[in-house]
């Protein structure tokens, strides 16, 4: 055996959302330690929603993440609804999956495309890959177009969408502005449903984990604005409930929050847990793509969640075209939202995993108290838990392949490292 | 055909300001511009079809803020360093390196480069790129109205 000692380090993580450091070190041949180091700095916007009004969080939060601002304003609006005692409608609740959809499409779109395809092909960036494989990055861009279409038309702005607010929408788009949508989105489908097949054909490295899913789960459709939460444990919560069984720590190297089971360790969230627990609930179309990909109705590999994002594209444009087709005009935008002194609670799936939001409001309207938990800093500790298996299988690798196959095990996740401060750097210290 | 002005920037992010600032004053004149956030894929898309187009943004390359900055980015890469203030990695040097890969960029896209020096969050620009702001503005207000768009006079950076 080995007695040598190493450390391998990212100083400055490319391909992911903020900044972000990895450090692992081997001694002996044995991984000693394995660190996600998130050191962008935190934002406090839990603090800075206090005093403030009951309306004002989905815009105050959309503006934590500039990739997934309608997961913030969803998560808002729930928690705040559910506070005030009000549920949407169903023609707004539809309009606000739709919307959602969309922002799955720009998000996913994005980061298999441009972030972790050049891992598989071997480029270090996008556009090292798009001189050899043009066509790859100008599918990829033409499908994040047509999910900036959607959020752009129902929410006024593809970044950071205007258009909504509590209650549902200022203004509820009329039936023919999304005819042209549909042909865009059409078109952007078969693209997906080619993506879906290209992923694929890409060489994926063999690794199963051992992971506790943990995703919204709907009877009667893949979990994306509602739901109740699910677990591979046998979890079956309601909002309110949330509390009860997640704890989040401060741990020292890094400015993000680690959540765990309150009476367990880590656990994953994300698209391998969204489509572990709800595969069955996939469209035909996502469902034949998925299977025609080699995906079972459970995925453990995370290399392959490349495959899984791809086939939740191919289900969001079908699923937007779905809520398209039978669209009815809300008779009015948004439903009235009185205040109460009340404590709300509310989730959705962002693209990178489960995002809840609680809010405590008294009887005039005004914020008291407000608690964020964002997927990547549910993420962060099975990302390192990943990390650990992944070295210590690829062991044998010199430090620079070591280091790029743990950068792509961290991509595997699409961590937002923006969104969970509350970008990366890796190093590896064998000695 | 008119050239474009796409002004990038992001208005909470002090002197990040300066390139949306300088479009909304050059639309105000009836100059074609557009402001964007700065994603590649959305640059790509602004540009799409366009002959002529000339970028705006605030640029942080350690020079005295309020400092112009002009380059040619069909000549040559923008170098990425320039653009700290981008979001996500994947902005302004990106696009135009994807477009060129791509077979996607203008015939004609220049960079206006403004040296910010406050990028915190908080909205309002510093007086000494407040003044750039002016200043780039007069510029492309006066190239713009010149038939077929002349190059700019040599002077500086």
């Amino acid at each position: 055996m080995s007695t040598e000692s190493r450390t391998i380090r990212t100083d400055a993580l490319s391909r992911v959302e903020g900044e972000g450091a990895m450090y692992v070190r081997i001694r002996d041949g044995q991984v000693d330690e394995v660190k996600l180091r998130i050191y962008e700095p935190p934002r406090f916007f839990e603090a800075l929603l206090r005093g403030r009004a009951f309306t004002e969080p989905p815009d105050i939060t959309a503006r934590i993440c500039g990739i997934c601002p309608v997961a913030y304003q969803l998560s808002a609006c729930a928690a705040i609804e559910d506070a005030c005692g009000v549920e949407a409608p169903v023609p707004i609740e539809l309009l606000r999956r739709l919307i959602y959809c969309g922002e799955w499409v720009e998000s996913h779109g994005l980061h298999v495309a441009m972030l972790h395809a050049p891992d598989y092909l071997g480029y270090e960036s996008a556009i090292a890959m798009a001189r050899d494989h043009p066509a790859i990055v100008e599918r990829g861009l033409q499908i994040k177009k047509a999910g900036n279409a959607i959020v752009e038309l129902v929410g006024g702005r593809a970044i950071h969408p205007v258009n909504v607010r509590l209650g549902g929408f200022h203004r509820a788009p009329v039936p023919r502005e999304l005819e042209p949508l549909a042909e865009q989105l059409q078109r952007a489908r078969e693209l997906a449903f080619e993506a879906v097949r290209w992923t694929a054909t890409l060489p994926i490295p063999d690794h199963d984990e051992d992971y506790e899913f943990v995703a919204l789960s709907h009877p009667d459709r893949y979990p994306i604005e509602s739901g109740r939460l699910a677990s591979s444990g046998g979890l079956d919560l309601a909002p309110a409930e949330y509390d009860e069984h997640f704890v989040e720590e401060q741990v020292p190297h890094s400015n993000a929050l680690h959540s765990r089971l309150r009476d367990g360790g880590s656990y994953l969230c994300g698209p391998l847990a969204r489509y572990a627990l709800n595969s069955a609930r996939l469209s035909p179309l996502a469902r034949q793509a998925a299977q025609d990909a080699g995906l079972g109705p459970v995925c453990r590999n995370p290399f392959q969640s490349i495959i899984v994002r791809s086939v939740e594209i191919l289900y969001a444009l079908d699923e937007a075209l779905r809520l398209i087709g039978s669209y009815e005009q809300p008779d009015r935008p948004a439903v009235a939202v009185a205040p109460r002194a009340a404590t709300g609670y509310g989730w959705t799936e962002a693209p990178r995993g489960l995002l809840y939001h609680r809010y405590r409001i008294d009887g005039n309207g005004t914020v008291l108290d407000a608690k964020i938990v964002p997927p990547t800093s549910q993420n962060q500790l099975r990302i390192e838990q990943d990390l650990y298996g992944i070295v210590l299988e690829n062991i044998g690798l010199d430090d620079e392949l070591l280091r790029l196959r743990c950068e792509q095990a961290i991509r595997n996740h699409d961590p937002c490292i923006s969104c969970s401060t509350h970008f990366l750097t890796l190093e590896v210290d064998r000695r | 055909v008119t050239a474009l002005v796409l002004g990038i920037g992001n208005d909470w992010r002090g002197d990040d300001a300066a390139g949306l600032e300088v479009a909304r004053r050059l639309r105000a004149t009836g100059v074609r511009a557009v402001e964007r956030e700065g994603d590649a894929s959305g640059l790509l898309d602004a540009w799409y079809g366009e002959r002529d187009v000339i970028l705006v943004d605030a640029v942080h390359s350690g020079a005295v803020p309020g400092t112009i900055h002009h380059l040619d980015a069909r000549a040559r890469p923008l170098p990425a360093v320039l653009f700290r203030a981008s979001t996500h990695h994947f902005g302004v040097a990106e696009a135009v390196e994807l477009g060129r890969c791509l077979g996607r960029l203008p015939q004609r896209l220049e960079l206006y480069g403004i040296e910010g020096g406050r990028f915190e969050a908080g909205r309002g620009l510093t007086p000494e790129v407040g003044g750039a702001v002016e200043d780039v503005t007069a510029e492309l207000s006066r190239r713009l109205r010149r038939p077929g768009f002349p190059a700019r006079a040599a002077r500086g950076s």
